[in-house]
């Protein structure tokens, strides 16, 4: 069958898609969060850098999302 | 029971405005015909940013979620908040491949992922592996659904099964009649009142307890005391690759359940997922305070219900709320978790019931089945899933379940090769893939019988982390069984496919064509096309 249409075939492919891998490998690395301290707020780093990491999540996906939309 | 009829009289009437709702839900965004799985099983295929995030959201964090990760915080710490991580990672590593998936299965209307792979591979064998991989996965988790409800019961000081059959029989009722649109619009409700039940806890509990400072202190102190060497508020040198294989395999099988997917393909343009890739992390910060709640249990002193002299951790959120709140928003509570167990339950059923129909009724027993005659029989079916999370409940222990699910995430994340993976990449061949998913499938069982609990005096399928040192290494350190399954499913299937091409293997033919990877609302459909091309 042949739904293609004139001009450029289409694809999900763009350089933005890179940026995902961020919020994928960061809250992976142990190494980075796995300490009491500092504390913020009461929380141990363990506790409030991975809470943090979702804003890094939402930050990339809405990128992403904008920039290939 | 006297102590808690406040309490039980605001649960039971949030309860009945959902049963109201879940009934109505028929005739809401009403279609002229609902008879049809589009319709009674995907919701017309309609559904918006909003309705996806709460059905996808209310659909993923479930009332066991709310009530087992506090309780893994409160007996082994640090290592129970993997949940985090897990939902971070989760969606931006599905952005692309759900929307894939959406596409193609928008051009070819298919229900369930085997639709995609018997289309793909187009091998009805690896379809109904993938089907009842599916449905094998699935039913446990329903069942889990009902421990969560037994747990607000039974801090209620309400034991017998019968207001779970009662329960379950309404659930099962405004199912059959409405399909998914009941707990899609029964989402709003459950994450209305989850949202104010957790946003009331963080800041009154702590409050209350001495601020979070001291909440941590006093987990620690417990986990100081304890023999056992793998808790703490923080991980140690062992169970970090447990925390990150857990995590990442866990973000793995999610969306390959095959109930995830049915909030996916309900909503109405690629769009809408991707906008709700990015929106549905809200959860997860809110799954992260959850599961602190498990501390601050802790903090409190919650001691967890006794049952059959075993201390049953389910019970610790319950009882937290029980001893902090006022008795009517400890009621807001149980019927938050109780509401927040009916949306994924009835989810679940519809996908099991799907499968089945699609996938084993309409490939095996009736290959023309109306449109009509598959929502039917999915309507029985989701009926008969119910019955069956019942009778696992009132005939075998609750732990068999908990046992269950566990191989469940296991089993389901041997479908990643067809399913994921099928998305991106036709090189695997059909029967690379079968083999592989065998092959992933003995090495998970095998590695889960050999992990004992020492808590509970298991020796088998006591938990998910495997020690490698079962595999001749000489370490302490512990790893997901899951993550090594799928790694040796892919090993095998990326063999046998170079095998079975070298030998010339016949494989299936690929029904589907890369444009439709890509198609959006408004693309036309095969249904469409073949109309127009049959004259």
């Amino acid at each position: 069958m042949t739904t293609g249409e004139p001009g450029q075939p289409r694809t999900d492919r763009s350089p933005w898609n890179w940026l995902l891998i961020l919020p994928i490998v960061l809250p992976l690395l142990t190494f980075l969060f796995n300490a009491d301290e500092p504390r913020l707020l009461g929380f141990p780093l363990f506790y409030w850098l991975q809470l943090a990491f979702i804003v890094v999540g939402v930050g990339s996906t809405t990128i992403v999302y904008r920039m290939t939309k | 029971m006297s102590g808690h009829t406040t309490e039980l009289v605001v649960f039971v009437l949030l309860f009945l405005l959902v049963t109201v709702m879940g009934f109505v839900a028929a005739r809401w965004r009403r279609p002229t015909d609902l008879a049809s799985l589009n319709e009674w099983g995907l919701g017309g295929r309609s559904f918006g940013s909003w309705i996806t995030w709460f059905l996808v959201g209310g659909d993923l964090y479930t009332a066991y979620t709310f009530v087992a990760v506090p309780a893994l915080v409160f007996s082994s710490g640090a290592l129970g908040f993997y949940a985090l991580p897990y939902t971070v990672v989760v969606y931006p590593l599905v952005f692309l491949v759900l929307a894939r998936m959406w596409s193609v299965s928008h051009v070819h209307g298919f229900v369930t992922p085997a639709d995609f792979v018997r289309a793909r591979f187009g091998s009805p064998t690896l379809a109904l592996v993938i089907a009842i991989t599916g449905l094998v996965a699935t039913m446990p988790y329903i069942a889990l659904q009902l421990i969560g409800i037994e747990s607000v019961l039974k801090a209620m000081g309400i034991t017998g099964h019968l207001p779970i059959v009662i329960a379950f029989a309404i659930l099962a009722a405004y199912t059959y009649q409405s399909g998914l649109r009941a707990p899609a619009l029964i989402a709003f409700v459950k994450d209305a009142l989850i949202y104010i039940v957790i946003l009331a806890a963080v800041i009154y509990i702590p409050a209350k307890l001495g601020g979070w400072d001291s909440i941590f202190d006093a987990a620690k102190a417990k986990f100081d005391a304890t023999p056992a060497p793998g808790d703490g508020i923080i991980l140690n040198a062992n169970n970090q690759l447990q925390y990150v294989t857990l995590a990442f395999g866990s973000a793995l099988a999610l969306f390959l359940y095959p109930h995830s997917l049915t909030g996916v393909l309900a909503s109405k343009n690629r769009n809408v997922i991707k906008r709700n890739m990015s929106a549905l992390p809200a959860y997860s910060f809110v799954l992260g305070l959850i599961a602190l709640l498990g501390f601050m249990a802790i903090a409190a002193g919650v001691k967890p219900v006794m049952s059959n002299g075993k201390a049953d951790n389910n019970t610790i959120v319950p009882l937290l709320f029980d001893k902090v709140f006022p008795d009517w928003f400890t009621g807001v509570a149980y019927a938050a978790i109780g509401i927040g167990a009916l949306v994924p339950a009835a989810i679940m059923s519809i996908a099991a019931a799907n499968l089945f129909t699609r996938n084993i009724y309409r490939e095996y027993f009736n290959k023309n089945a109306s449109d009509r005659e598959e929502a039917n029989v999915s309507k029985i079916v989701s009926l008969v899933v119910k019955v069956g999370a019942v009778l696992c409940i009132l005939l075998l222990d609750p732990q068999f379940s908990i046992d269950l699910q566990l191989i469940g995430g296991v089993i389901i994340l041997q479908t990643l090769p067809a399913v994921a993976l099928g998305l991106y990449t036709r090189w695997f061949h059909k029967g690379g893939l079968i083999a592989g998913w065998a092959a992933g499938l003995v090495a998970g069982m095998w590695m889960l019988y050999l992990i004992p609990n020492p808590a509970s005096g298991k020796l088998h399928f006591g938990g998910s982390a495997f020690a490698l040192s079962n595999l001749g290494f000489d370490t302490k350190m512990t790893i997901y069984p899951g993550f090594v399954a799928v790694a040796v499913n892919l090993a095998v299937a990326a063999l046998l496919t170079l095998l079975f091409r070298a030998t010339k293997v016949a494989d299936g033919e690929d029904a589907t064509a890369r444009g439709e990877y890509f198609a959006d609302e408004g693309d036309p459909k095969v249904k469409d096309l073949d109309l127009t091309g049959s004259h």
